[in-house]
């Protein structure tokens, strides 16, 4: 069952194009890894998907009542949370924000659910600890177990291992195929084209201008596209 | 000590000086609050452009010989306040070169109006007082001590309303946003507290010394705590007491109000720096 169907979008910031014909569909469970060069506009796609940007062209449907207190996002790291005074406690809970409404204060049910989502990452031993003074897997799993309190379908992740040494990117990625394995539909935008071809079901690959492929991971090994990527790929 | 504790209970018996004191600490809970957010969000210099703005406005609403110049001050120091904080990530002249911009346009602007149409004949001595405090805190009348305390209580409430909001919109705007919070409705919020606290605070420290209200009380509770509700309350905590100690000193010693609060501030600023370096190590 689609949930989410991307129809001939072009994207870009003020009013110049950067990814144009752009469409896609996302199945409910399916694991896709956007993939291409730095500036073709993987960040902004997602975040056109957030609706926190607006697209030139061309619509996004969201099925299945899919709506934004529904979707979990792990953003890249900001300047702002170098130095931020937060235990990890308190960044996790924050997830479930979309989920309290008017109300002020969490409920039981909401700090329960941070902690079973800091439990299910290994994070529980940390949840006093400060954030900043974390390493650097540690961080992106606190954001990846806030992102779970905010999703219930779908989570969407920029670059999960980006800075992490290859242990942490591998526990990382094996901990994100473990959610996916648990029926939450994965989006994930990655340069690390050798876990996106182990790990996804789907791969969009976006080119200068425009998709270059949409399909499963299995035809993608063979289109031309697939070839090009996954022999640099190797190379570094 | 008896003789200073004689010479707090005489003036103590003015209600002026016990207004100014209630005022005082209601301003003072309000600044340390808002300052957390301001530091962490990269707006530390946000208090002090926007007070320059304020002493225009004051400037203005004193050559069109207002009465109130509240109503005047506010409104236009809040407009300018969602402008920058607002504009701030996507405007052509980013955060910190719009904020130089506004504010010396705006002291400039307000020193030439003032003397333009100068309203006693001492303009430099008007000027110094806006600018670095003067006994004004001391001489608040009724309305303006009950507006004072009005918009203080409102500025505590909504940070005890939305403290869980505007954690996640300072901690992660974008995730925020995307998750279903509206965002932007917390950071206009957020700036148009800004604005108010910043004309509140200008009547107890003057214009160009408001950033130490609002930023040394977080810094300082950074130095020691280490998550989001022990640095906000040990700021607020940090910020009243500097705040009755400051005036208190400042009516034993006969010294400016505002300048010794604020020295009064980095004090304090310093005892918590010398504790985070002990903690640290131990």
């Amino acid at each position: 069952m689609p949930q989410l169907i991307c129809r001939d979008l072009a994207l870009g910031y003020e009013g110049k194009t950067v990814v144009s014909e752009l469409s896609f569909t996302v199945n409910a469970g399916d694991y896709l890894c956007v993939v291409g060069e730095n500036g073709t506009g993987k960040s902004t796609l997602m975040k056109t998907i957030l609706k926190l940007k607006t697209p030139l062209s061309g619509e996004i449907q969201i099925n299945d009542g899919l709506s934004a207190n529904e979707i979990g996002y792990l953003p890249q790291q900001t300047v702002i949370q170098k130095d931020f005074p937060a235990s990890v406690r308190e960044v996790v809970r924050s997830g479930c924000l979309n989920r309290c409404g008017l109300r002020p204060f969490y409920n039981k049910a909401e700090k329960q659910m941070a902690e079973d989502n800091m439990e299910k990452l290994g994070i529980a031993p940390l949840a006093k600890s400060c954030y900043r003074e974390l390493s650097g897997g540690q961080q992106q799993r606190a954001l990846l177990a806030r992102a779970l309190c905010a999703a219930r379908k779908i989570l969407l992740l920029d670059e999960p291992a980006a800075g992490l040494d290859p242990n942490a990117a591998a526990e990382m990625y094996a901990l994100i195929e473990k959610l996916n394995g648990g029926g939450i539909t994965v989006i994930m935008i990655s340069h690390d084209v050798a876990a996106c071809v182990k790990y996804a079901s789907h791969i969009l690959h976006i080119g200068a201008g425009s998709a270059l492929f949409f399909g499963t991971k299995a035809d993608y090994l063979k289109s031309e596209a697939g070839c090009a990527y996954a022999e640099t790929g190797e190379k570094t | 000590m008896t003789a200073i504790m004689d010479k707090l209970a005489f003036y103590f018996q003015y209600p002026l000086v016990r207004y100014a004191l209630i005022v005082s600490v209601l301003i003072a809970l309000c600044s340390s609050l808002l300052g957390v957010t301001l530091v962490l969000k990269r707006f530390s210099l946000i208090g002090d452009g926007l007070s320059r703005v304020a002493f225009g406005a004051a400037a203005v609403a004193a050559a069109f010989s207002l009465n109130d110049d509240f109503l005047m001050v506010i409104p236009l120091t809040v407009i300018c306040a969602v402008l920058l904080l607002r504009a701030g990530q996507n405007a052509k002249i980013k955060g910190d070169a719009a904020i130089a911009m506004i504010s010396s346009g705006a002291l400039a602007g307000g020193y030439l109006i003032m003397k333009l149409f100068p309203k006693t004949s001492n303009v430099s001595r008007d000027v110094c007082a806006t600018l670095f405090g003067s006994e004004k805190i001391l001489m608040l009348t009724k309305t303006e001590t009950w507006m004072c305390a009005i918009l203080s209580a409102v500025v505590i409430a909504i940070f005890a309303i939305f403290y869980h909001k505007i954690f996640a919109v300072t901690f992660d705007e974008d995730f925020s946003a995307a998750t279903g919070l509206r965002a932007k409705v917390y950071n206009s919020m957020l700036a148009v507290v800004s604005g108010v606290v910043v004309v509140l605070a200008m009547n107890m420290v003057g214009a160009l010394l408001i950033s130490a209200l609002l930023i040394f009380p977080a810094l300082s509770a950074m130095r020691v705590f280490k998550n989001f509700k022990a640095v906000t309350v040990c700021s607020m905590l940090i910020s009243v007491i500097c705040a009755t100690l400051g005036i208190l000193i400042s009516i034993v010693a006969g010294t400016p109000v505002g300048s010794t609060i604020v020295v009064v501030y980095a004090a304090g600023f310093f005892v918590f720096g010398g504790a985070g370096i002990i903690t640290r190590r131990g």
